[in-house]
């Protein structure tokens, strides 16, 4: 199975826009290398805007980019941008309705034995709470391309959290993505599974494994946090037990959003996974994410205990 | 604008902007007060900047990074006619878009601002897109003292050096005094100005609420090459007998005599929206 990284996608696209669209800038905090970014440094210095190890700064920057009438891209580590900066993206990108996109690299738990100061594990709790803000997380190369397309055209500001690591591409080179819309790549009846980002190859492997001992799901990519698709959400909910999976602490993020539309208008088991609320297990991505049941075995095993404990199967 | 035309806008500004704490029970005088001849100038003899142009790409960038001092950044725009002046009545009422700090729901603000230490990476980003489109516009922006303990402030010093801004005016409203008390008690800033030149900045102080000492330097020829900033020497509560360098009418709303005296003393027979 073809394997890329997402950052790379990311910055492959926006350089061939930014190629033709002057307004395009890309905004870094000495962090170029490892967002991928150094070609289009190289290539397009006039659209780039190095802003040394100041986060805080880069997104004001970038604020004042935007209100000069670019369309900057803030790129760094995720861990950095959802926290350190946080009020530059309240105050001065989603208040104010500056179009600026935040792209935040190796997020979740991406930098793995580097430790909680290095993870992004509350962003989608932080981001989706801003008004004025979209959030994407993004599964794979294809739809990255895919949703670099669709930012470089929206007025709209972003937040968008990618990987690190090279991950399987499961998307056709030509799928179509709709922000707002999530992406259904199974149907089934006995439950439905819910991932967002990195999260959602192991859950199509997880119900592939469900699915040969006999129980069904439903797999949504749920890509766009915000604005989520409650559709979705609300048709996952009529097998009668909705499984999430994201790599985020279990508050606040994707299961948290799943749980709000539920709650409220279709209430039905839940289970929620993702990263406790403790201080993160030290090893490598993998490693950390293994530790916490984030793998295709981990989401079959919750899935099985779900259907037995809310529908006695 | 005469001096004499810019001394009197400005005791003009001030009337209206603490009528409308008055009227809102609400506001940060002191602030509003020792800010009023930057903005006065700035607004009305150095910018090209006004209604007219509001939506231009070529137009000047003004943003008011100690955003507390709304009230007479919105005098001024209602006084220019960004908006219908009788707006101003509506000051921090309910579903008013002018509320305690600038909110760009108002043409003539820029970005909102409010939390501290956000104007001048903003503003950096401005003056850098500036260059960077060959525009010809200028950027200035206004600060507190007090928000000079801000790191980010400091990342966008940093930075607009590194860029050569010479496009970029700075100004320090540096009446003394923060909510607390003295800036040199709260968190000792002096030498301000051998801060910002060490930083690479071409830095500049005067008496920030002499109209012409500040028109004569917005009309300067400037070095080329480094940001400008501008270390305004100010006095808190300027204007009002009862509030000079007093720290506790940094959000004091003025009496009904309070605000006669305020009259009186800036010349102004009454405010009317
Ligand atoms: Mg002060």
């Amino acid at each position: 199975m073809e394997m890329r990284h997402l950052r790379g996608a990311f910055t492959q696209e926006i350089e061939r826009l930014a190629t033709e669209d002057k307004t395009i800038f890309a905004l870094a905090t000495d962090s170029r290398g490892s967002v991928t970014l150094t070609d289009f440094a190289k290539h397009l210095p006039e659209q780039f805007v190095e802003c040394g190890i100041a986060e805080q700064d880069a997104v004001g920057i970038a604020a004042g980019l935007a209100n000069s009438g670019l369309r900057p891209f803030v790129c760094g580590p995720a861990c950095f941008y959802s926290m350190r900066s946080a009020e530059q993206v309240k105050v001065d990108v989603a208040y104010s309705h500056t179009n600026v996109k935040i792209i935040g690299v190796s997020g979740g738990v991406s930098y793995g034995a580097l430790g909680s100061t290095h993870h992004s594990t509350q962003d989608i709790a932080l981001m989706r709470a801003i008004p004025g803000l979209e959030v994407f997380i993004p599964s794979d190369a294809v739809q990255m391309t895919a949703l670099t397309d669709y930012l470089a055209k929206s007025d709209i500001a972003a937040y968008v959290r990618v990987g690190r690591g090279a991950v399987p591409v499961f998307y056709d080179v030509n799928a179509s993505f709709t922000p707002g819309k999530a992406v259904k790549l199974k149907t089934g009846c006995d439950g439905a599974i819910i991932a967002c980002g990195e999260m959602v190859y192991p859950a199509l492997k997880a119900a592939d494994k469900l699915n040969d001992k006999g129980y069904s799901f439903s797999v949504y990519d749920m890509f766009c946090i915000k604005p989520l698709d409650t559709i979705a959400i609300l048709e996952a909910a009529d097998t009668g037990f909705v499984l999430t999976a994201e790599e985020h602490s279990v508050y606040g993020g994707l299961g948290g959003a799943v749980s709000e539309v539920l709650s409220q208008v279709k209430p039905v088991p839940m289970t929620i996974m993702g990263l406790p609320d403790e201080k993160t297990f030290s090893g490598n991505s993998a490693e950390v994410l293994a530790h916490y049941g984030l793998t295709s075995e981990g989401i079959y095993e919750r899935a099985v205990e779900g259907l037995k404990k809310w529908k006695s199967i | 604008m005469t001096t004499q035309q810019l001394i009197d806008k400005a005791n003009e500004i001030r009337a209206c902007a603490l009528t409308m704490i008055f009227n809102a029970q609400t506001g940060h005088t002191g602030g509003a007060m020792s800010v009023s001849d930057i903005l006065t100038v700035l607004f009305y003899d150095a910018m090209n900047f006004g209604p007219e142009n509001a939506s231009s790409p070529d137009r000047d960038r003004f943003f008011l990074s100690k955003g507390h001092s709304c009230e007479p950044y919105y005098a001024i725009l209602g006084d220019r006619g960004f908006f219908p002046r009788s707006q101003l009545a509506t000051f921090s009422q309910a579903g008013s878009p002018i509320i305690g700090h600038p909110n760009n729901a108002v043409n003539g603000v820029e970005v909102c601002t409010g939390a501290l230490g956000h104007g001048l990476p903003v503003a950096v980003g401005a003056a850098i897109g500036a260059k960077r489109t060959g525009k010809a516009y200028k950027t200035f922006v206004v600060m507190g003292d007090g928000e000079q303990a801000e790191g980010s402030v400091w990342e966008a010093a940093m930075a607009a050096a590194n860029y050569k801004l010479d496009n970029l005016w700075a100004v320090v409203d540096r009446n003394g005094l923060q909510i607390s008390g003295p800036t040199e008690d709260v968190m000792a800033l002096d030498k301000l100005s051998e801060k910002y030149s060490s930083f690479g900045w071409d830095v500049t102080e005067l008496d920030g609420n002499d109209v012409s000492a500040l028109h004569e330097y917005f009309h300067s020829d400037r070095p080329k090459g480094k940001p400008h900033m501008l270390i305004a020497r100010t006095v808190k509560g300027k204007g009002l007998p009862f509030a000079e360098n007093r720290p506790e009418w940094h959000h004091k709303v003025p009496t009904v005599e309070q605000l006669r005296e305020a009259y009186t003393a800036l010349g102004i027979k009454e405010v009317r929206f």
